[in-house]
């Protein structure tokens, strides 16, 4: 491969006078925020504005065999009441599948549910009044005929001869199979001193935005325009999806994105709901408003990971690692989800398992099936903790099995940090990864000796903590290879605009989207530090398809690596184009002339010439006093995306320290450490707080969050009571480092941080559970860590 | 359903107004004060992010009914914030990047605030705890924790 120091001759960005890049600058806009003053789309009220309420299905799968709303239509406040028939009439079905995801199948899903329904919380008639309240109260007197039909629950016997078929047309529940063979595996077992197996189980959860999902459609029907007021990760994906299925062309669809309540994974894709609401105004010719309450949040909302995968290591008496061979399993619900497909966390787990280290013998199965509950689709870290927690686990395992401490088996097995580029057994390629520099300083911030030290101390004295280490990698900046190549309109390019107004101030448009990550200060921030005007001039307009490039938006730890070079890019030409109409200005060379803190300045000297705003005031106003046949043009746009690396992977370990109550089965967290390389950092306050974020939603999947179903496909704790998330009370304090490794594949260097906290942090905690259980010869390879789970591996209960 | 009378004390401002007997408070400065600082995240009193100062203490808006609310004074995150109060820890959260996607972050904010009025110097373990009955999905705790107590610090250098 070609390792191109991509474009680094003009100057570079990084080592600019006054760069924002690597600094800590606070984000632009949070006042707006803190002072309760942002616009989130649940504080949207637009003129004639009505509100939906859905009715939903009690049932996880039944017969629809009649529906009677006249009672609900004479309701005072009721506008109308459209069933799943109704509503088909302007908005189209849609099947969740893509191309390169061979064999990937699913079933034609309505934006309302017509005859069937699939799953417990499936809409079967929207309700639309003046007001919420009056539409819930309508929604009582709605009266629905059900047929039940048996439910399929659970994913080890979805595929069973006996089990009834969801849908028949397709024959099975399967959705989707992908098996990868690599190497010899079945040699590398063979000549293995040990071999272990488990079998890893992951609670099926969701994501939990404190904003529930919310739309607001407003077909305006004079213009032929719908306007999409959506808290979206992806606002130009949304447009494709609602044109077409409302038979629209794009042009007529905009889509805005102000303020986002959290999102996660959990608002990057478009929701059967969200569609029924598109399709309400433009049949009813009305704003419409739709806001999720959190019962529905929990029974609509993706779910997440539900898998149950067989994992199997080979070692030698050395430590090191022969093979990996997993057979994962995971339930999906009755529909693959639209338009991303439910397909993909399962491929995911493939690619990744076995990925920092170096064993080339490599053999999966990823089977997911359908079922009577919940949607699933991806969340957070895609595949990463499934895969993360497996291989980690197994490292363990084996370590324990041939009597060697956890970190000497990693830096046996981990590939070294000069063997790049390579590839992974799954055959993922490698740019530049760090692991063994990595767990170097991850051991050294954790004083690991000290701390195996103390947990001997404490064991002799009835205490029992432990240490879990969990290295992995993650996926970021991902190319047209993750969803573009399977026909999927989704965008992997992102575009920039930047323009130069008449003050001097500057303008930014781009197709990232922020949801609290920091996209407009990283946008700023490279926008000022490449133009060399303060951050304070740079304006960032984001989440709106009239006005902002077209791209992909924020998702898969995309933003800055992609969305960051597009800005770079931009605003590279922006400055060329600025120097050129300030050299005939000033009848001096572009060459000569630099621009820093918001002057046109002499590169030999630095000796201001002419301020940005006066530059603008000529070019905007006096365009007559420039010399003849200069045209100057003071905005750029550029677009980027990666083309040598289908994805950018960093790498990253973490380490989790903590104290299991034998008696009561509490785990108590007590530190947890990261160290990741993510490449350029763009502003490190930033990237450490993605980190901590992701750790803690890790955290909560790791001891708490699950989606309890009973085997009638009834979710049983469906509310925020019931259905525990990380609280400030039970979390530790979390310490990050970072090795830097940026891609050469841009000029920035960004690689993505948004899901290396979630991708290890599960892992982390259950190998050090097991550490602390050591003593008691209990193993437990399933999570959420309950007390109960606990209690019982002990034989307490 | 008839709307009934109420009138009450909204940051300051004197309301007198009728809203219908079942609207909780939440719904009500939300909707009829278009203060949409409060948020609602639950509905059902768990998740903290309505959380409004009523006669001087903490509630959740979405478990106290409008009417309840009768001759009391309510503050939301606008009225401290326009009043100045707690500039010092809005700075604070900025400065620490103590909030990402924003949502918790009005209730966030009285939380905190109520813990400095009551305990002026809390350490970490008593500001989680205070903390516990307001969920950030986002930011993972550390960093409101380290605003709060760099508030706090600062208030009681101040003070001295």
């Amino acid at each position: 491969m070609t390792r191109k120091p991509a474009n680094r001759d003009a100057f570079s960005v990084l080592d600019r006078p006054n760069s924002y890049i690597g600094k800590t600058v606070p984000r632009p806009n949070l006042d707006r925020l803190m002072q309760g003053r942002g616009l989130y789309v649940s504080d949207i009220e637009l003129p004639r504005m009505a509100h939906v309420v859905f009715l939903r299905s009690p049932h996880a799968h039944a017969k629809i065999t009649g529906i009677d709303a006249a009672a609900a239509e004479r309701m005072p406040g009721v506008i109308a009441v459209v069933t799943g028939q109704e509503i088909a009439v302007v908005i189209t079905p849609w099947v969740g599948v893509l191309s390169h995801l061979k064999g990937l199948k699913s079933a034609p899903q309505s934006a309302i549910a017509v005859d069937r329904v699939c799953w417990q919380g499936e809409a079967v008639a929207a309700i639309i009044a003046t007001s919420r309240a009056a539409a819930e109260d309508a929604a009582e007197h709605i009266s629905v005929a059900y047929e039940e039909l048996d439910a399929v629950t659970d994913m080890q016997t979805a595929l069973d001869p006996t089990t009834s078929v969801i849908h028949p047309a397709l024959g099975d529940n399967l959705a989707f199979e992908r098996n990868h063979d690599a190497g010899a595996v079945d040699a590398a077992f063979a000549a293995s001193d040990e071999v272990v197996e488990a079998e890893f189980i992951f609670g099926r959860h969701t994501g939990v935005t404190l904003e529930p999902r919310s739309v607001v459609a407003d077909w305006n029907s004079a213009e032929g325009r719908l306007t999409i007021y959506q808290g979206t990760q992806a606002p130009h994906m949304v447009q494709n999806i609602a044109a077409l299925h409302l038979g629209l062309q794009e042009s007529q669809v905009r889509v805005v994105c102000k303020d986002v309540g959290g999102s996660f994974g959990i608002k990057v894709h478009v929701y059967a709901d969200e569609m029924a609401t598109y399709a309400l105004s433009k049949l009813l010719r009305r704003p419409v408003k739709f806001v999720a309450d959190r019962v529905e949040s929990f029974n609509t909302d993706i779910h997440a990971r539900d898998h149950r995968c067989k994992g199997k290591i080979g070692v030698k008496r050395d430590g090191i690692i022969t093979a990996f061979e997993i057979d994962d399993l995971t339930g999906i619900g009755p529909y693959s989800m639209y338009p991303r497909t439910s397909a993909i966390e399962a491929n995911q787990v493939v690619n990744l398992v076995g990925g920092p280290y170096v064993t080339k013998n490599y053999r999966a199965r990823a089977r997911v099936v359908f079922q009577n509950k919940n949607v699933m689709c991806q969340y957070r870290a895609v595949g990463h903790p499934i895969a993360c927690s497996v291989t980690e686990g197994l490292v363990d395992l084996a370590a324990m099995k041939i009597g060697m401490d956890p970190v000497e088996i990693r830096r046996r097995n981990l590939i070294a940090d000069d063997a790049y580029p390579c590839a992974s057994p799954s055959g993922l390629r490698f740019e530049q990864l760090s692991h063994h520099a990595a767990l170097a300083k991850l051991i050294k911030m954790m004083d690991y000796d000290a701390l195996r030290a103390e947990q001997a101390m404490l064991r002799a004295k009835n205490i029992h903590r432990g240490i879990g280490i969990a290295s992995f990698i993650e996926v970021t900046n991902p190319s047209a290879a993750f969803y573009g190549v399977g026909g999927a309109k989704i965008s992997s390019q992102d575009g920039v605009a930047v323009r130069l107004d008449a003050q001097g101030a500057v303008v930014c448009q781009t197709s990232i989207t922020e949801q609290g990550q920091g996209s407009e200060s990283l946008t700023a921030q490279i926008v000022g530090s490449v133009l060399g005007v303060s951050m304070d001039r740079v304006r960032v307009i984001l989440g709106d398809t009239d006005n902002t490039p077209y791209g992909g938006g924020t998702w898969a730890s995309r933003g800055a690596g992609i969305g960051g070079e597009a800005a770079l890019q931009a605003t590279k030409v922006l400055r060329k184009n600025i120097l050129d109409v300030a050299a005939a200005i000033l009848q001096s060379s572009p060459g000569d002339l630099d621009i820093v803190s918001n002057s046109v300045v002499n590169v030999s000297d630095g000796a201001p010439r002419i301020e940005l705003s006066e530059l603008a005031r000529i070019v905007y106003f006096r365009p007559d006093t420039l010399p003849p046949g200069i045209q100057a043009e003071l905005m750029a746009t550029r677009h980027f995306v990666p083309r040598e690396y289908p994805f950018a992977f960093t790498n990253g370990v973490q380490a989790s320290w903590l104290e299991v109550d034998t008696d009561t089965g509490f785990v108590k967290l007590l530190k947890h450490w990261v160290v990741e390389d993510c490449g350029t950092i763009i502003n490190p306050q930033l990237v450490d707080e993605q980190i901590r974020g992701g750790v803690v939603q890790g955290l909560g999947a790791a001891l708490f969050e699950k989606c309890v179903y009973d085997e009638r496909g009834q979710l049983t704790n469906a509310n925020m009571a019931d259905y525990l998330v990380p609280m400030s009370g039970e979390m530790p304090d979390i310490d990050i480092g970072h090795v830097v490794s940026p891609t050469m594949e841009s000029e920035l260097g960004a690689k993505g941080a948004g899901e290396a906290g979630t991708a290890g942090a599960a892992a982390a905690v259950t190998n050090a559970v097991n550490d602390a259980l050591r003593p008691f010869g209990a193993i437990i390879t399933e999570i959420p860590l309950t007390p109960q789970m606990i209690l019982t591996a002990l034989g307490r209960i | 359903m008839t709307p009934v009378p109420i009138f009450l004390e909204v940051n300051g401002e004197r309301i007198d107004t009728h809203v219908l007997p079942r609207l909780n408070l939440a719904d009500f400065l939300r909707e009829h004060m278009k203060l949409t600082g409060t948020h609602v995240g639950c509905e059902h009193g768990v998740c903290g992010a309505c959380t409004v100062r009523f006669n001087g203490e903490i509630v959740r808006s979405c478990l106290i009914l409008a009417v309840q609310a009768q001759e009391g004074s309510v503050e939301t995150i606008e009225g401290l914030s326009d009043s100045g109060e707690i500039a010092d820890l809005q700075a604070a959260f900025r400065d620490r990047n103590a909030l990402q996607c924003g949502f918790c972050t009005p209730g966030m904010l009285m939380a905190a605030q109520d813990l400095l009025q009551q305990t002026p110097e809390p350490d970490r373990k008593k500001i989680r705890e205070h903390l516990s009955g307001n969920y950030c999905r986002c930011t993972g705790y550390q960093a409101i924790i380290d605003a709060i107590e760099t508030t706090a610090r600062l208030r009681a250098g101040r003070a001295t």
